[in-house]
C-alpha cells in the first residue's frame, strides 16, 4: 500500500502558492515583481508534481523552467528600460472584454466539470512509482517518442538562431 | 474535499489557465503577457501530469505518455520565450516602448 503522500495540507498549501502567485503575476506594476510571483508559482508547481509521483518532470521544471526561462525573462527585464512604463496605464483599453471573454471560458469549464465528475474515478495505485520514473521516461522518450524528441531538439536549434538574429543590432 | 483526486487538479488547472487568459487580455506590457503565456503552458502541464498519474493507476506504473508530453511542452515553451524576448528587444530597440498598444505600424 502506498504511504499517502498526497495529503489535503500540501496540496492547498500548494495550489494556494500557485494561485496566488498567478494573480500577482497579472496584477503587479512592476515587472521584476511579476517574475518573482511566477519563480514562486512554478516552484509550487515542482512540489505538485513530486506529489503526483513524477519526480523527474519535477526536476526538469526546477532547472529548465525555473532556473532558465524565468532567469532568461529576467535578464531581459533588466535589459530593456521598463521605468517610464511602470507609470504608464497598467491594463487595455479592451479589459472589460477581456474579462468577460475569461467568464464564459470560466463558466464552460465550470459547466464540464459538474457534468462529468463521475468520469474519472479513482483507482488503486501499483507500488513503487517513483522508483522507476526516470527509466520509464527514457524508455518512453527515446523508444516511443523519438521522432518527436528529434523534432524538438531542431525546434531548439531553430529557437537559438531565431533569437541570436533578432536580437541582433545590425543582421 | 479531502481526498485529492484527479479532479482537484482538472479545477486548479482551469483556474491557472483562466488566469493566464486574464493575463494576455488584459495588460499593456508585452513582458508580463509572455509571462502569463508561460502560466498558461503551466496550466496544461499539471493538466498532463495529473492525467498520466490517473492512467498509471490503470495500466501500471509505465504509463507515463503524459509526462513526456508535459517535457515536450517545457521544451517548447522555452523555444518560445527565447524567440519571445527577442522580438520584444528588436521591437524596444527600435520604439522604445513595451505596450502592445503602441505595436500599430501595420494599422492604416
Amino acid at each position: 500500500m502506498n504511504p499517502p503522500v498526497a495529503t489535503p495540507f500540501f496540496f492547498y498549501l500548494l495550489s494556494g502558492t500557485m494561485l496566488i502567485g498567478g494573480i500577482l503575476v497579472i496584477t503587479r506594476r512592476n515587472a521584476v515583481h511579476s517574475a518573482l510571483a511566477l519563480i514562486a508559482a512554478l516552484l509550487a508547481q515542482a512540489g505538485l508534481y513530486l506529489m503526483l509521483y513524477a519526480p523527474f518532470v519535477a526536476g526538469v521544471q526546477i532547472i529548465l523552467y525555473a532556473g532558465g526561462i524565468m532567469v532568461l525573462f529576467l535578464f531581459v527585464i533588466m535589459l530593456v528600460n521598463l521605468e517610464r512604463a511602470q507609470k504608464e496605464r497598467q491594463f487595455n483599453k479592451q479589459w472589460l472584454v477581456g474579462i468577460a471573454a475569461a467568464g464564459a471560458l470560466g463558466g464552460l469549464f465550470i459547466t464540464i466539470y459538474t457534468k462529468g465528475k463521475g468520469i474519472f474515478p479513482d483507482h488503486a495505485m501499483p507500488s513503487g512509482l517513483e522508483a522507476q520514473n526516470t527509466q520509464g521516461v527514457g524508455v518512453l522518450l527515446y523508444g516511443q517518442y523519438m521522432f518527436a524528441f528529434e523534432i524538438a531538439s531542431l525546434l531548439l536549434l531553430v529557437a537559438i538562431i531565431g533569437a541570436v538574429v533578432m536580437a541582433k543590432k545590425r543582421i | 474535499m479531502l481526498h485529492i483526486s484527479t479532479l482537484h487538479y482538472m479545477v486548479l488547472s482551469a483556474a491557472l489557465f483562466l488566469l493566464g487568459v486574464i493575463g494576455v487580455l488584459t495588460r499593456r506590457n508585452v513582458v508580463i503577457v509572455l509571462m502569463s503565456i508561460e502560466l498558461i503552458l503551466n496550466a496544461v502541464n499539471l493538466n498532463l501530469v495529473a492525467f498520466s498519474h490517473y492512467w498509471q493507476g490503470i495500466q501500471g506504473p509505465n504509463a507515463l505518455h503524459g509526462q513526456v508530453f508535459a517535457i515536450f511542452v517545457i521544451t517548447d515553451a522555452a523555444a518560445e520565450a527565447a524567440v519571445g524576448l527577442g522580438i520584444l528587444i528588436a521591437f524596444f530597440r527600435n520604439k522604445e516602448t513595451v505596450n502592445v498598444d503602441e505595436v500599430n505600424l501595420l494599422k492604416w
